[in-house]
């Protein structure tokens, strides 16, 4: 799943839960998971490293 | 112990440490009864407007008080934590006692058995004096979303004392307890401890049973105590660890000691009166004889994203049923992050858990011809109530984030880590020193700490 497409129901989700105070934590957990997703470290299925999903460059600062 | 009690003019200081509470007991100066007592009259004192304790054990400290000077007259002496206060963070099971984890989540719950370090504190004599307040479950670096109200420092009303055990630091530094067990998952203990001036350790992961104990994340959560004084960490340490305590010491100097000192992501975010105090404390190491290198990891720019998907995720699942069947019970910003931890995938998760490993292995290597590493503890002194941004130099930046920034590594990789007071800023708050140990030698470091601390100045090292 793209982080894109996994931000738009995760947030689409957290409201229909009546929780739209949910989206901008779940934004910055966006930008962290892009900031996972492209570590150097990933390996992926073809037997290198490197990140599989790149979803290009994002802002990264992390909420915690 | 490695130095020797000093004799205070005051017994009842509330600056002593437990090894000279523990001397003055035995020289007659005073009892268990009479410490108790007087921390119990500063709660009375003080806690209405610091807030503390969540509970105060007064009625059952003072028999046990009393139990200890009978058991210490008898000549049955169980240790140096004998007769002792220590107040614990409100996430551990104390038999017949609420563990609220500073939550309505937790409302009606009465623990049936004692936690393991519980038991093991009983059996060494302390005085259980009370539960501290705490960011609730332990998901907080300020304290200030407690169920129970926030906990305010007690050098600055107006500020918190950190977290998430800060109503542990704040008993402590408040002269509430001689000593107090908190937990650590990202810094949770090494924050407070540096905020309020005291000594903080997060032992090595496995070293302290967590049995009884209230979880956030149970790859990162790790016990332990917040103190006034190395010695009296090692004390307390022994004591949780379920190990005799160490009372003998090989005399080690500093000279040609190996230090590592963490740099780049581990000094670009500093307010810079902690920067300075820090630089200090460094050239006062080297000016006895350290040999300080500077160290680099490669994929620290990884540290918050891995860690974010940890805690988040394990913490979301501890909490699943509960947010389901009682949300509202939650204080909103807590709920709210907790929630958000329900939509990390499980792909993400393995990531996370994979890039520890990296982390591990880099701070292994940094540590492979070094005795430790040295850092700051918390990159700002402690925020003030309220806050949700600070400013370092001309940016801004999330007060959570940059709490956590220096400590959270540690807990990803299971290194032990200990702070130590390193100076107070031009406003009087105090900055901490943190000395990081290789892997499960949590022992080991606290040696290393004892003798970085007393190589500090007077006014470095508290």
């Amino acid at each position: 799943m793209t982080i894109k497409t996994w931000l738009e129901l995760a947030t689409q989700d957290a409201e229909r839960r009546g929780l739209p105070a949910l989206r901008p934590l779940l934004e910055a957990l966006a930008r962290s998971t892009a900031a996972l997703r492209m570590a150097d470290w990933n390996d992926d299925a073809t037997g290198g490293t490197g990140p599989a999903n790149r979803t290009g460059v994002m802002p990264v600062t992390h909420e915690q | 112990m490695s130095s020797e009690p000093r004799r205070s003019a005051d017994p009842l200081s509330r600056h002593l440490t437990i090894v000279d509470a523990a001397a003055a007991i035995r020289r007659g100066e005073t009892t268990s009864l009479a410490l108790t007592t007087a921390c119990l009259e500063q709660i009375a004192r003080r806690d209405s407007s610091i807030n503390a304790f969540i509970t105060v054990l007064g009625e059952s400290a003072r028999i046990e008080a009393e139990s200890a000077d009978r058991d210490l007259a008898a000549g049955h002496d169980r240790g140096p934590l004998h007769g002792i206060p220590i107040s614990l963070k409100d996430l551990f099971d104390v038999r017949g006692t609420p563990t609220t984890a500073a939550s309505l989540v937790r409302t009606g719950h009465v623990a049936s058995r004692d936690a393991t370090i519980v038991t093991r504190l009983r059996q060494a004599g302390a005085v259980i004096i009370g539960k501290a307040n705490l960011h609730e479950f332990a998901l907080g670096t300020t304290n200030e979303e407690s169920a129970y109200g926030p906990v305010r420092h007690p050098l600055d009303e107006g500020r918190s004392p950190g977290g998430s055990s800060g109503g542990s630091a704040a008993s402590v530094l408040a002269g509430m307890a001689y000593a107090s067990i908190g937990t650590d998952t990202g810094g949770s203990i090494r924050i407070p401890a540096a905020a309020c001036g005291l000594v903080g350790l997060k032992p090595a992961a496995g070293d302290v049973p967590s049995d009884g104990v209230v979880p956030l994340s149970t790859t990162l959560d790790q016990a332990g105590p917040l103190c006034r004084s190395v010695d009296d960490a090692s004390i307390v340490f022994d004591v949780l660890r379920g190990a005799p305590v160490r009372t003998a010491f090989e005399p080690r100097s500093l000279n040609g000691l190996r230090v590592g000192v963490l740099r780049d992501y581990f000094s670009s975010v500093l307010d810079s009166q902690i920067a300075r105090l820090f630089e200090d404390a460094c050239a006062a190491l080297a000016g006895h004889g350290a040999v300080i290198e500077e160290v680099r990891l490669p994929h620290a720019a990884d540290i918050a994203p891995i860690y974010v998907h940890i805690v988040l995720a394990e913490g979301a699942a501890h909490h699943a049923a509960t947010l389901d069947s009682r949300a509202d019970r939650y204080t909103p910003n807590v709920r709210a992050r907790l929630e958000t931890g329900r939509y990390i995938l499980a792909e993400d998760y393995v990531r996370a858990m994979q890039g520890r490993e990296v982390l591990r292995r880099e701070v292994d290597a940094a540590l492979a011809t070094r005795t430790c590493l040295l850092l700051p503890t918390l990159p700002i002194v402690a925020p003030k109530l309220g806050a949700s941004m600070v400013r370092i130099g001309s940016v801004e930046e999330p007060v959570r984030n940059v709490m956590l920034r220096l400590t959270q590594l540690f807990n990803i990789t299971g290194h032990p880590a200990l702070t130590i007071p390193c100076g107070v800023t031009q406003d009087r708050l105090p900055a901490g020193l943190q000395i990081v140990g290789a892997a499960g030698a949590t022992a080991d470091l606290i040696d290393t700490a004892r003798l970085v601390e007393a190589h500090l100045s007077p006014g470095m090292s508290g």
